[in-house]
């Protein structure tokens, strides 16, 4: 039982579910099975598969193949009316004929929920997202961030099972979109409801996320708490998507590993320290100063390009390489991680 | 914008005789409704409202009016409600043979009335339904369905059917989406055509013509008042449907103008 009183101990399992759209495969037998009360994050591309999963759970596309089930309870067949999930849409869909409040308590009203009562948990659900006493205000007077509010109240009131929200900050600009995510979380624990959000912004992922999942071409890549998934990503693509990492064959470097993911900041440029290990030869083919770190792309002697984040004060004469200078390159240790795929 | 009196001059060269063309009959007409005398002819004598006087104490006009005005909302109400669920069916739904619907719904609108009419008659006679009002009633509606189809119908765009998705998965039933999303967002387009189905209604002849018997809506009243040759009562009766027709006409374009509200973006 959480604080609002109802149940919400379930898990969320996803099992072979495969979306096939005429000839193109959305979704390639995924799997996966998240605790009761968990954060997740679908965290990809666009085309990654990512939105038609959220989609799937929604109940508003039919998976090809596979189940969906909450608390063991298959509802893979259930229409979105009937499943105890509630989603904050992309474009947030407010109605847009309805007061605040009337939008807020849509849910309720089509449950036959006595009006005094909806009222009571309208005005709740506004102050939990800090709008409190805009009931009466028509939508159209409400701003960006606070039509998002307003979404995710309408949403939360009918005390969905798992909440799901699709690319929910992607119309705010970034210092609203950080600060909803504070709040989003904030929410979230309070509540100790699921939520399912869908982003492709890996800072938003890595801020909010119990579990992220990181997701390419239909398939997971790698899924699980967000400083496992940057420090040991499983497969390239997560390597190089949430860390920005390069990838070079492991006999580069004598590792057993087929590819091994090189972290940014780990890589030094020119005289190498104690313990780190030598890379050989590079070509630098440009350099960003980004005042707490200088981003650096080069080409390896090996033909991958590499790309390292480094302290302005390591820089030989703190000077900012140029494209096409030649470089010794070598990496810590620590950044050195053996990739499964 | 164009350079000076050369555009303004053209302008007025070929829209001027065009109103004129369209507009003068009937300005002609609404003059001499108060013609103070036996022939609507020149020179205008008057004005005078005494046709008027004469055609409200006449039962038969009155009666006729009424038939005409029950008849013009009876028929406009049902086939806008009929007109917005098959719009709202065939654009929300997975329908088979949609294409195929649709054009069965619209193709009324290029055949004849005389052909429609008479198709009624047929089938009105062949399945013992007489020549009444109500006849006359649900041929308007037949009449007026493709065109309420096609009003609404465009209204139906993928903003509208993601507010009726996001009702969906906030509990609504169907009916519920239908009433409380559907309806109330497209009221403008439902209203719009309602109007417009009461214009074309309020002064069809041919159908109700076929169809009535002993009460007879307005039009077909006037045409026997014309047997008798004109005279400036004829003249009054048509500038009194007239005036309703273009009332409900710029009703209809206020509405359609000002479209339903819609959500402006949210950024």
């Amino acid at each position: 039982m959480n604080p609002q009183g109802d149940d919400i101990g379930t898990r969320l399992t996803i099992e072979g579910v495969s979306k096939r759209f005429d000839s193109t495969v959305a979704l390639d037998t995924v799997s996966a099975d998240f605790a009761a009360g968990s954060y997740v994050v679908l965290l990809g591309p666009s085309g990654s598969g990512k939105t038609t999963l959220l989609s799937i759970l929604g109940g508003f596309t039919a998976p090809s193949t596979g189940r969906v089930l909450l608390g063991g309870t298959d509802i893979t067949e259930l229409p979105p009316a009937r499943r105890p999930t509630a989603t904050v849409f992309q474009d947030y869909a407010l109605f847009p004929h309805m007061t605040v409040g009337d939008n807020v308590g849509f849910g309720l009203s089509v449950r036959g929920v006595p009006k005094a009562q909806i009222a009571e948990r309208v005005q709740a659900a506004l102050r939990l997202v800090g709008l409190d006493g805009f009931a009466g205000r028509p939508i159209t007077a409400a701003s960006g961030g606070q039509r998002q509010r307003i979404a995710l109240a309408r949403a939360l009131v009918i005390k969905p099972t798992v909440l799901l929200l699709d690319e929910p900050l992607g119309a705010l600009d970034l210092s609203l979109r950080r600060q909803m995510q504070d709040e989003l979380r904030r929410i979230q624990r309070a509540q100790g409801r699921s939520f399912v959000h869908v982003t492709h912004d890996q800072e938003e992922a890595m801020a909010i996320a119990d579990v992220v999942v990181i997701m390419n071409a239909g398939r997971i890549e790698d899924m699980g708490p967000p400083q496992r998934v940057y420090e040991r990503p499983r497969t390239r693509f997560a390597a190089r998507f949430l860390g920005e990492s390069s990838v070079l064959p492991g006999a580069a470097l004598g590792e057993a590993a087929a590819h091994v993911a090189l972290r940014p900041e780990a890589l030094v440029i020119g005289l190498a320290p104690t313990g780190a290990r030598a890379l050989g030869d590079a070509v630098v083919q440009d350099a960003v100063y980004q005042g707490s770190f200088v981003r650096i792309g080069l080409r390896h002697a090996g033909g991958e390009r590499l790309l390292a984040k480094v302290d302005p004060r390591n820089l030989a004469g703190g000077l900012v390489p140029a494209p096409g200078d030649a470089v010794t390159l070598s990496v810590q240790p620590h950044g050195v991680v053996p990739l499964e795929d | 914008m164009r350079t000076g009196w050369k555009a303004a001059l053209t302008r007025t060269l070929v829209l001027g005789p065009l109103f004129v063309f369209i507009y003068l009959p009937v300005a002609v007409l609404v003059l001499f409704s108060f013609h103070d005398g036996m022939v609507p002819v020149p020179p205008f004598e008057g004005p005078s409202l005494q046709w008027y006087e004469r055609l409200l104490s006449s039962d038969r006009f009155t009666n006729a009016a009424w038939a005409s005005v029950v008849v013009a909302l009876a028929s406009s109400a049902l086939a806008t409600l009929l007109a917005t669920l098959a719009a709202w069916g065939l654009a929300r739904h997975r329908v088979p043979g949609r294409r195929w619907i649709e054009g069965l719904m619209l193709l009324p609108l290029a055949v004849s009335y005389l052909v429609v009419g008479l198709g009624l008659l047929v089938a009105f006679s062949a399945v013992g339904v007489g020549k009444s009002l109500w006849a006359a009633g649900i041929g308007h509606v037949v009449l007026n369905l493709p065109l309420a189809f096609v009003v609404v119908l465009g209204q139906f765009d993928t903003q509208q059917a993601r507010l009726e998705r996001a009702a969906r998965d906030l509990g609504a039933s169907e009916s519920q989406v239908f009433w409380r999303i559907t309806v109330p967002q497209l009221r403008s387009a439902i209203l719009a055509a309602f109007l417009l189905c009461v214009t074309f209604s309020w002064d069809e002849f041919i159908v109700a013509f076929l169809l009535s018997a002993f009460d007879p809506t307005l039009p077909v009243v006037i045409l026997s008042m014309l047997r008798t040759g004109l005279n400036p009562q004829t003249n009054a009766a048509g500038t009194l449907v007239f005036v309703l027709s273009l009332l409900a006409a710029v009703l209809f374009e206020l509405l359609i103008k000002k479209r339903g509200p819609s959500e402006p973006t949210g950024r």
